[in-house]
């Protein structure tokens, strides 16, 4: 099947030729959820930031390829690119608590959307929007729509925004690291929230985030992100199985089981990241970077 | 405290009482001030001059606050000086906030060339030392309300364009800019509907402030005698005349003074009242 978004050998790099990503290639096929995980500051939400166009000042695209829905997003100019965005995709961002308007009401910024992007009428909006609120599980929708976020909580305002970002049926949408602001009570319903909105709207999924605890749960196929680099990709239960690349086997053997908490945790060993280091190496030695 | 629809309900403070009541007494004076004054500020007459105040025993019915050595009531002056005062607190704050604010907005939000070239402007404004900046400005235009109006904002656009960029520019980096992006609405959409109600309480506080600036940069033009003509009432003349007959006749100087201190203190605190009241995240 044809992925529904592809990115394929993309480079960016800050303004003055310091590579963040290096020839970075992954899919996400329609209706699936593709986990990318990866360890701090490897690039993990560069790349979502580079397919919604929103990549910070400093970073710039310097080669590669992003077909989202069969047309190569980096062709269009960039008014052009973010309509074609908001109208098929949407983003659940990191921090619930930045991530609304402070001086807004909840109402008009889930709205808002809808009638710009998509013409609908105000009232039809406003309607859809207490339906999704309510398929979030928000007590009370109504007067949720009426408050400012601040009056409401970490969990509810997460929960507005995956609201939110399915409001206009995108085709895709990029979770960044949706869960890693809220406490782990939390987590795990915003987690399953997701997972259910996902499979009713079957919308794709690009899932963020560096908890391999957390993919496992949702995710149908992953890529591994190191240093700016795939370095593996693969199938859910394959890579649990049987991780090809030494930067995985040594990420999953560092993660925190419940089921055994006394037990010390095992760092990733140097020698990996020497391997990893190499390989990547290797790699921009024959990309030319 | 919160009602049931989760709306904030507070005691307004005593900052804000105080503040706004004497501002409110100060616009009422101003609008009705051929009601209230007793004497027509203008009135010279020799037999009264330098009347004292009406505690001392030779003060004289009429005259509340004395009177100046042309004879003139000291109380009426400075009801009628609230006119100008007013005048130009709100004109031309509001004109320096917009012109500061918008230049600031912009440069914050879109950076790249429009904030080097705004910034660099601020920059080489803020270099020249403002009294005397606003003296020549005067000189070349002329002495007149206009005059004055124009030179208050050509001087102090500054303040706004630098704190109003700087919060602008925190403003610009949050999610909910890229989210608005993301949902497709244009760069300009995006500063109007997302970035202006967010420096807006800045914008506010800041604008009393200026108003209360505004106050004083008329007065130390009033004082140099480079404001407005000099037979209409304004407080930096009557300190100005006051300063000259300090010795026989304090009242002179320090009503009017008095008068300028809590009309500028009224301002500031007005601002920062209502920067605690409207600001969603500080309340």
């Amino acid at each position: 099947m044809k992925p529904y978004l592809s990115i394929r050998n993309l480079c960016v790099t800050l303004k003055h030729g310091a590579p963040i990503l290096r020839s970075v290639s992954l899919d996400v096929s329609a209706g699936q959820v593709h986990g990318l995980v990866g360890e701090s500051g490897a690039g993990k939400s560069m790349i979502g930031k580079a397919v919604l166009g929103t990549l910070p000042r400093a970073l710039h695209i310097r080669s590669g390829e992003i077909w989202l829905d069969g047309v190569d997003l980096l062709t269009l100019p960039l008014q052009e690119r973010r309509k074609r965005i908001g109208a098929t995709a949407a983003l659940i961002p990191q921090d619930p608590l930045t991530a609304l308007n402070p001086s807004r009401r909840i109402g008009p910024q889930i709205t808002k959307r809808l009638v710009d992007i998509l013409g609908w009428h105000k009232n039809a909006a406003e309607d859809r929007a207490l339906d999704l609120l309510a398929e979030v599980h928000i007590p009370d929708p109504a007067r949720v729509m009426r408050s400012y976020p601040h009056e409401l909580s970490g969990g509810m305002r997460q929960r507005i925004l995956i609201a939110s970002a399915f409001a206009a049926e995108p085709k895709l949408i990029i979770a960044d690291e949706p869960t890693t602001a809220l406490d782990v009570t939390v987590q795990k319903q915003i987690l399953r929230l997701i997972a259910d909105m996902q499979a009713r709207h079957g919308t794709a999924l690009l899932f963020v985030t560096h908890d391999l605890g957390v993919v496992s749960k949702v995710c149908d196929t992953l890529s591994v992100l190191y240093a700016g680099k795939v370095v593996e990709d693969a199938r859910m239960q394959r890579f649990f199985m049987r991780p090809v690349h030494p930067y995985s086997a040594a990420l999953l053997a560092a993660t925190p089981t419940y089921t055994n908490p006394t037990g010390s945790l095992k760092p990733v060993p140097a020698t990996v990241i020497e391997d990893v280091e190499t390989e990547v190496q290797q790699h921009d030695m024959r990309a030319g970077l | 405290m919160r009602d049931a629809r989760g709306d904030i309900k507070r005691p307004i403070g005593l900052r804000l009482w105080l503040s706004g009541g004497w501002l409110t007494l100060l616009a009422l004076a101003a609008i009705f001030a051929p009601l209230i004054a007793p004497q027509d500020p203008l009135a010279q007459d020799l037999f009264t001059s330098r009347l004292p105040p009406f505690w001392d025993a030779k003060a004289e019915a009429g005259y509340l606050l004395g009177s100046d050595s042309l004879g003139r009531d000291v109380l009426s002056r400075i009801v009628y000086g609230a006119r100008l005062a007013l005048i130009v607190a709100l004109v031309a704050g509001t004109l320096t906030c917009l012109v500061g604010g918008t230049l600031g907005l912009i440069a914050g939000y879109y950076r790249g060339w429009p904030d080097r070239i705004i910034s660099r402007f601020v920059d080489i404004w803020m270099a020249f030392p403002p009294v005397l900046f606003a003296i020549l400005l005067i000189a070349v235009l002329g002495p007149g309300l206009i005059s004055i109006i124009i030179a208050i904002v050509v001087i102090d656009w500054t303040r706004f364009a630098r704190v109003i960029r700087a919060e602008a520019m925190s403003q610009g980096v949050m999610d909910y800019v890229a989210s608005a992006q993301v949902a497709g609405r244009g760069r300009f959409g995006t500063m109007i509907t997302e970035i202006l109600p967010n420096v807006l309480p800045t914008m506010v506080a800041l604008l009393t402030l200026e108003m209360g600036i505004a106050v004083i940069v008329e007065a130390i033009l009033s004082f140099v005698n480079l404001s407005i003509s000099t037979d209409s009432p304004t407080w930096g003349g009557m300190i100005s005349e006051g300063r000259t007959s300090v010795h026989q006749a304090w009242w002179v100087l320090v009503f009017p003074l008095i008068t300028l201190f809590l009309t500028v203190l009224s301002f500031s605190q007005l601002g920062e009242g209502l920067k605690d009241r409207f600001d969603p995240v500080l309340r």
